[in-house]
């Protein structure tokens, strides 16, 4: 038995006709076609995968694309402009080398996305820590992907001001 | 891996919902929360139901109140709703204090604290919690409603006294009592991993004299626990008398520990009788609630 779902992804309306097991991260890659949401581990371990669902971070192996029938889904190529000029962190993970094979990037990226965006953000190491530490990274030890991120959080705490 | 196939139901209602239970009951019918656990074992195909019914869908399963001396929170109340809720941690501070504890931001997003009870996870923080303060749980099923006690509802691994035709509706929690007052110590191999132990303690003490202790524990045996030969030698007696390292010894002493694949049973017992002495001690010098 399949499902209709109709769906936006970075802007643009997708619907499409589904079965009830499949992940929403399986629907993002195959359905959509944007492989930028990475699938690592498939039972909520790694976080490569942790997209925007309605604004608020979530890993997409542990929801159905049937659950996200009329959500507003954010991937990691919706960061990016549509030029393709990089974002604000974006910038920043590269000119602090918060990653080296790129695998968890996308991850850590919508992560730290809503991290930036929401009410608790803070350029303190441990707070950073902690709100990344659901997201594994194999090569880069974390500490040039916290350098980042709070390179980006005094931005964002100057322009609130 | 991928999850077998399963047919999805979004019912609206509680009401809807449990008619879908039980119109299905025959089918190995499955209700999906936060599907921070259930949907993992159903990748790996360790739970493979024939009927999932999403309650997602339904607004009055969600939500924290309050009403005569007692908090209620909706079973599908997301995690990060809970943990960060100022009324929660007024009217009972273990819970954000706990919360610190479980798994990570985009988690607690999904998750649900229903959930996370229905799951009972042997080493998860929050059964462990609600035995702590004393929670009742609020159950629907095809014959109305009925609560049941924390200690009775949490039985064993992944196992809770709910019956296949039930739902968790709610979560009622007696408010903190003044003076009262909580600590929360844990042991785990990463922050945010299932605990090896966690404590929890509630103190409740009247002019000086310990009037009630509740010492909570999980991640040591199949189901959490209240360490009660401690909690009673405790009570009745002067504060400035209580001696944590003796409490902490009783609480381990009735406790069968065993070895695990990463962990000998010395290990885990002192441990445990480390971070219930810990919690004793922050109890026993922080400023009341």
């Amino acid at each position: 038995m399949t499902h209709t779902i109709s769906l936006s992804v970075n802007g643009e309306r997708y619907t499409r006709e589904v079965e009830a097991r499949m992940l929403l991260s399986d629907f993002i890659r195959g359905e959509v076609g944007l492989t930028g949401t990475h699938v690592g581990c498939e039972h909520g371990v790694c976080g490569a995968c942790t997209i925007l669902i309605d604004g608020v971070a979530a890993r997409s192996c542990l929801m159905f694309a049937v659950q996200a029938d009329g959500a507003k889904i954010e991937t990691v190529e919706g960061l990016a402009s549509r030029g393709g000029a990089l974002s604000t962190l974006q910038v920043a993970f590269r000119d602090n080398h918060g990653l080296q094979c790129g695998f968890c990037t996308p991850g850590f990226l919508m992560a730290a996305h809503e991290f930036l965006n929401g009410p608790d953000v803070s350029t303190d190491r441990e707070v950073v820590r902690e709100a990344i530490s659901g997201n594994l990274c194999r090569c880069t030890g974390y500490e040039t992907i916290i350098d980042a991120i709070i390179e980006v959080a005094g931005m964002e705490l100057e322009n609130r001001k | 891996m991928k999850p077998s196939p399963f047919e999805y139901l979004r019912p609206d209602t509680l009401e809807a919902a449990l008619r879908a239970l039980s119109d299905h009951k025959d089918r190995d019918a499955k209700v999906l929360a936060g599907g921070q656990s259930l949907v993992p074992m159903m990748n790996f195909r360790v739970a493979a139901p024939e009927v999932l019914i999403d309650l997602n869908g339904i607004g009055e399963l969600s939500g924290i109140s309050e009403e005569d001396g007692v908090l209620r929170i909706g079973a599908m109340t997301r995690a990060a709703a809970v943990k960060s809720n100022a009324q929660v941690a007024l009217r009972m501070p273990l819970i954000p204090m706990a919360y610190e504890h479980v798994a990570h931001a985009t988690v607690r997003n999904r998750g649900t604290l229903g959930g996370n009870l229905c799951h009972c996870d042997p080493a998860s923080e929050m059964p462990m919690v609600m035995l702590v303060c004393e929670a009742e749980m609020e159950i629907a099923g095809p014959g109305g409603t009925r609560t049941e006690a924390a200690e009775d509802f949490f039985l064993g691994t992944y196992t809770t006294s709910l019956e296949p035709d039930e739902i968790l509706t709610a979560i009622r929690i007696p408010f903190a009592r003044p003076g009262a007052r909580f600590a929360f110590e844990e042991v785990s191999l990463r922050r945010g991993d299932f605990a090896m132990v966690a404590v929890g303690v509630r103190l409740e003490a009247e002019g000086g004299i310990c009037k009630s202790l509740a010492i909570g524990l999980c991640g040591i045996a199949t189901v959490a626990l209240r360490a009660e030969a401690a909690e009673a030698e405790a009570a009745g007696h002067e504060l400035a008398r209580l001696n944590p390292a003796q409490l902490a010894e009783t609480a381990v002493a009735g406790i069968p520990f065993e070895d695990t694949a990463t962990q000998t049973a010395a290990f885990r017992r002192d441990t445990t009788r480390a971070l219930v002495q810990r919690a004793l001690e922050t109890c026993l010098t922080s400023e009341a609630t």
